[in-house]
């Protein structure tokens, strides 16, 4: 189960929060910190995956923006990794070549797609289709 | 398109882009929030877009990681709107901003059902996506049975049937009654028949929690799993989109193949058959390709399907197609990759069979041991120390000793702990073992613990033939510059019991031992002083003839720390001073260390600790006790291996009839050199950790007698040597209760009693946690019996004694609990009438020929049963005035408080589920709390407390409980003065411990240290 995503930027910016599990607020700021500083400084050619407390923190970095899941230790990582590239084609597709600025921007879309893909902590919707057309549903109703 | 639609919003996220520093940006969000708070203060007629507005901002600075304490109310309140707009901004920005515990979402419950029973299809995904996010327990109990309606309803779109899935699977993890088992076995074997991708993905999840819990409803979805998997590994009907870089979902695979995992077996040949089929064309037809994402995507299918694999336990031949893909993993460059080839490696130590073939990739573990990233250290690490056996220790121990220099420190305390430990258990000789503990000090003194240097001089004092050789040792590393404190005490210890083995050699008579161990006082710590004073003492007394040169330096020593502020050294400057002065008595009293009494290795113990640790925190998810790849277990789980359990450096045993006639010998006629212990003479104390006692920090303690009735605690690992020994020493004791709990029972009940799960009981044996979930008058309690030890627990029993008040059902206890076993009792506990009593856990278990039996306290008292509820003015005055007096309402003076703070006491109450409602009582002084008690003879009820304190005297308060119930008033009523009045004891007291036999100590053995220090100087 994911316990909680995170989008951040080279210096430590969170651009999104997303909590599956009850977290304090003093917490919450304490882990995006934490996994931050434990994301930022890992070499392009290391793994994708670090422990993290009792978890696993999986992460991919695309451009200057940090992807970080964080999964129990028995789940699986390279799926968990191929998600989280699946949820940024969604978001080069809908926002047409997404870049950081968007993502700031438009962080209650961001947070809108996300609901979509993943719920509970689980993957909800693999399609790329059928997220990007929900979508524009909801934007219709705006 | 960078722009959010909302002027305003972007202007603002504009202004805090461009703000030159932090300063500057907490000014403008400063000013930001309190224009917001104003705006919700004052002007009650907001548009719903300024609202909407309003929220999104907050959101975004709350994401900034600014503290936002208001507004949650108006984002709550937006999910009531009328219109989408407005009703989406509330149901984000709430979910972003408050958890499952705040009290705000309570409000919502009522909106946020609406929603869901609505006819609007936009509206119920809202309110589905919402719960599944962030429902608590609360909207478990009453939204499941409308969740669960729009999952199965054939007029809904998949759309909202996946958000209905997953969300029906947040609420069962919050509380697995809301699933009824039975109905639920065909229902899911139907979901599994979906043919849209995005509802079978999210019931896929929804099964895997399912079954994780209890497979055994669920098997007929078993072949259903199988015709999904075999449905997308031949990619047969899948829709383009669905399939990722050519993949058909490896996500769906991936879930679908864990599912099966939970499943013990699979029994159908016909099932099986397919499933291999299916598992074999995933393992050979799995290929490296240049694309990344279609690389991690097949090889996530890769490995979920060999964990499967090992999981079915499959032919011989397939699981050496498993390693061997493997071996290949492990040997490619992708780290990713090679870190999981290493991980799946270590899970495989746990299939039989195939140790040896791993043992062929040893070079290549090697390599990723020095790979410039950590995550894939670790996993070497791991997977070296699991394969560690007797054939590969020296390889392997040397191989982490020369990593040990250059490990960063994040490693270099696991590093040398399990060095440590695979060198003590797989040292082919003795030497060997002293050799790699030195360099572990040498190379990392400061991550070595004292367990390890305590445990190397255990060997030595056990070991006659050992000494010269450690002596030697000891004697060559002084010569290095600059060494660790930590050598400098073991090195002084061990010349100072034996440098008189080696005084032909050069450099090694008295004086030049002695001088170049002064060398080194002036750079240590207080803590090594003491050491080096016995050293000092040692060789003085082995100094044959006196030489006066050297007696004259020495006692000049003593005289200068005569005068210490520590009082450690100082005594023992006074005592050696003394007794050095008494000629032939000092050979007597500063004669050899006695061997040491067998024990089981402190590391081990510190390993098995952690381990329990870890299967604590996995109680909740079996899963990952199964599957961690915790390398100890590993070890553990392979006696066949050619490794006893026990420690191959098993020790010389002491024959029983000499140990006998030395102690009594010395116990009665001279104290020998137990005269000097300063060891704290609290024989009833069990002592947790027994290596503590070697040094502690005193270099010469009494002999192993005065600690044999704790030794025996230790369950030792070699049974037969030491209980002859205990019978002879004292034959009272033979069959009492000797293995000791582990920290105190009574603090772990008290502790229990303010939460629903931790550790009820230990001891060296066995480890006793629990879990509860309460629902009103209900209980579901699981205790966790979990083996520590490498022998199975037999004769198990557990009988409930309950009060007359409470129902209790345990389910059936099993007589034996395999070595490093945990296994779960479930405990229904329902409350039929108030009543303070505590049930009685009687429990009882036997480890080797020792019998334990202890009786212990369930935390299910009075307070489980409460619901905290607030109440508001209005509703309480009426009620308090309604229960007018005795027997509905009592009043008592309580005395005897313990001091606590206003607030503290507010705590202490909200703590025990009576809910503090400040602000009621218009005196600061008072406290007014409510709870409602559920009973199956009160039903729910209302509990309404006053408590008047005395700001002059806080040991004293007036207390007035109401309900409608009598018993209740007075049962509520002394259950919180027991809280009130409670002092935590230590242990010892009568409520500590409830241990039915306490351990009899050898009458004649313990002999007071001070006493017998008098009687020497007068």
């Amino acid at each position: 189960m994911i316990r909680f995503i995170l989008l951040q930027n080279r210096q430590g910016k969170t651009r999104l929060a997303k909590y599956y599990i009850p977290l304090e607020e003093s917490e919450k700021h304490k882990v995006e910190f934490e996994v931050h500083r434990l994301v930022v400084n890992r070499d392009p050619k290391f793994t994708n995956f670090v422990e993290f407390r009792t978890h696993k923190v999986i992460y991919r970095r695309y451009a200057g923006l940090f992807f970080s899941l964080c999964v129990d230790i028995t789940d699986n990582e390279l799926a968990y990794l191929e998600s989280i590239h699946l949820f940024v084609e969604i978001l080069d597709h809908f926002f047409s070549n997404v870049c950081e600025l968007d993502l700031v921007f438009n962080f209650h879309k961001v947070y809108l797609i996300l609901d979509e893909f993943i719920l509970a902590g689980e993957l909800q919707e693999t399609s790329k289709r059928a997220i990007i057309e929900r979508m524009g549903e909801l934007e219709k109703l705006e | 398109m960078a722009l959010s639609g909302m002027r305003g919003l972007s202007v603002f996220i504009s202004d805090v882009r461009n703000c030159q520093n932090k300063e500057q940006e907490r000014l403008r969000v400063d000013k930001e929030l309190g224009n917001i708070r104003t705006r919700f203060k004052t002007e009650k007629g907001l548009t719903p877009y300024e609202k909407k507005k309003y929220v999104w901002k907050m959101l975004y600075i709350y994401m900034l990681g600014y503290d936002v304490d208001f507004g949650h109310m108006e984002a709550v309140s937006l999910i009531s709107a009328p219109k989408y707009p407005e009703k989406q901004v509330g149901y984000i920005v709430t979910s972003c901003l408050l958890n499952e515990n705040h009290d705000f979402l309570r409000l919502a419950i009522n909106a946020v059902r609406n929603d869901i029973i609505g006819r609007n299809e936009t509206f119920q995904c809202l309110a589905l996506t919402l719960v599944g996010n962030i429902g608590g327990r609360e909207f478990a109990e009453s939204l499941a049975p409308d969740v669960q309606k729009l999952l199965f309803s054939s007029s809904c779109r998949p759309l909202v049937r996946k958000k209905a899935a997953l969300c029906l699977l947040r609420l069962y993890r919050k509380n697995p009654d809301v699933i009824n088992v039975d109905g639920w076995s065909d229902r899911m074997a139907q979901l599994l028949d979906e043919r849209d991708l995005g509802v079978l993905t999210s019931s896929m999840s929804l099964l895997v929690a399912f079954v994780a819990n209890n497979h055994d409803a669920y098997w007929s979805s078993l072949p259903k799993c199988v015709k999904v998997l075999e449905r997308l590994a031949r990619n047969q009907d899948i829709p383009q989109e669905y399939t990722y870089y050519g993949i058909p979902s490896p996500w769906l695979q991936v879930k679908t193949m864990r599912a099966l995992q939970y499943f013990p077996t699979i029994e159908d040949p016909n099932t099986r058959r397919s499933l291999f089929e299916v598992l074999q064309r995933i393992l050979m037809g799995t290929d490296v390709v240049k694309n990344v994402n279609k690389n991690n995507a097949s090889h996530a299918v890769l490995f979920e399907a060999l964990a499967l694999v090992m999981h079915l336990d499959a032919e011989k031949e397939m699981m050496s197609q498993c390693v061997a893909l493997l071996g290949k993993f492990i040997a490619v460059r992708e780290p990713n990759i090679r870190y999981l080839g290493l991980e799946n490696m270590t899970r495989m130590l746990m299939v039989s069979d195939v140790q040896d073939i791993i043992k062929r990739h040893q070079a290549q573990i090697i390599t990723s041991l020095k790979d410039p990233d950590i995550s894939i250290r670790r996993r070497a690490l791991d997977l070296l120390y699991g394969m560690c056996d007797v054939s590969n220790a020296k390889d392997i121990v040397e191989e982490l000793l020369q990593y040990l220099s250059s490990a960063d420190f994040a490693m270099r305390e696991e590093l040398s702990l399990k060095a440590a430990i695979l060198a003590e258990k797989f040292a082919p000789d003795l030497s060997w073992y002293v050799d790699v503990i030195l360099q572990l000090i040498d190379k990392a003194g400061d991550f070595v613990s004292d367990d390890i240097w305590f445990r190397v001089v255990q060997f030595v004092t056990n070991n006659e033939d050992l000494q010269p050789y450690a002596a030697v040792k000891a004697r060559e590393y002084l010569d290095k510059p600059a060494i660790h404190e930590t050598m400098v005490k073991v090195s002084a210890y061990i010349l100072g019991e034996y440098s008189h083995l080696l005084a032909r050699r050069p450099g090694c008579s008295p004086k030049e031992i002695f001088s170049i161990i002064h060398e080194k006082l002036p750079t240590v710590s207080t803590s090594t002083i003491p050491i080096l004073l016995s050293t000092y003492a040692k060789i003085l007394m082995h100094t044959q003839p006196p030489e006066p040169e050297l007696q004259n330096q020495i006692w000049a020593i003593f005289r200068k720390y005569e005068s210490c502020i520590d009082a450690e050294i100082q005594q023992r400057a006074v005592e050696y001073i003394t007794l050095s002065r008494k000629g032939a008595a000092l050979v007597d009293i500063m004669a050899e260390m006695p061997k040491f009494p067998e024990r089981q290795s402190a590391l081990l113990k510190k390993a098995e600790n952690t381990e329990a640790d870890t299967a604590e925190q996995s109680a909740l998810k079996i899963r990952a006790m199964q599957q961690s790849s915790n390398a100890l277990v590993v070890t553990d789980h392979h006696p066949a291996n050619g490794t006893p359990p026990v420690s191959q450096l098993a020790m010389v045993k002491i024959p029983s009839i000499s140990s006998v006639d030395h102690n009594t010998a010395d116990q009665v006629v001279t104290p020998e050199n137990g005269a000097l212990s300063v060891v704290d003479p609290q024989p009833s104390e069990p002592s947790v950790d027994l290596l503590g006692d070697l040094l502690g920090p005193l270099a010469i303690e009494g002999p192993p007698a005065a600690t044999r009735s704790e030794d025996n605690s230790v369950s030792g690992v070699d049974g037969s040597s030491y209980v002859d020994e205990a019978l002879a020493l004292a034959p009272v004791g033979e069959d009492a209760n000797t293995i000791q709990p582990i920290g105190s029972t009574a603090e772990r009940f008290h502790a229990l009693l303010l939460k629903d799960s931790g550790v009820l009981y230990e001891d060296p044996c066995i480890q006793i946690g629990i879990k509860a979930e309460w629902r009103a008058h209900q209980g579901r309690l699981v205790l966790f019996l979990g083996n520590k030890n490498t022998a199975p627990l037999v004769s198990v029993q557990a009988l409930i004694m309950p009060p007359s008040h409470l129902k209790i059902e345990l389910s059936v206890v099993p007589e034996t609990i395999p070595p490093r076993a945990q296994v779960q009792c479930p405990l229904e506990v329902i409350n039929l009438c108030p009543s303070r009593d505590v049930a009685v856990l009687d429990f009882s278990y036997k480890f080797g020929t020792q019998g334990v039996n202890v009786k212990l306290r369930l935390p299910a008292l009075l307070n489980k049963f409460l619901q905290p509820m607030s109440v508001s003015a209005e509703e309480f005055f009426p009620q308090w005035r309604s229960l007018s007096g005795p027997p509905l309402k009592l009043q008592d003076v309580v005395r005897g408080v313990r001091p606590m703070s206003l607030s503290e006491m507010a705590n202490l109450f909200n703590n025990f589920r009576l809910l503090v409602c400040p602000g009621l009582d218009p005196n600061p002084n008072n406290l007014i709390a409510s709870t409602t008690f559920y009973s199956e003879s009160t039903r729910a009820m209302l509990c309404l407390i006053r408590i008047e304190t005395d700001p002059a005297d806080r040991t004293q308060l007036r207390m007035t409980v109401a309900s409608g119930d009598p018993t209740l008033t007075y049962e509520l009523k002394e259950f919180i003065k027991e809280q009130l009045v409670y002092i935590p004891t230590t242990s010892g007291g009568p409520t500590a411990a409830p241990l039915q036999a306490q351990p009899t100590s050898p009458p004649t053995t313990v002999s007071d240290p001070g006493d017998i220090l008098a009687g020497l100087l007068h």
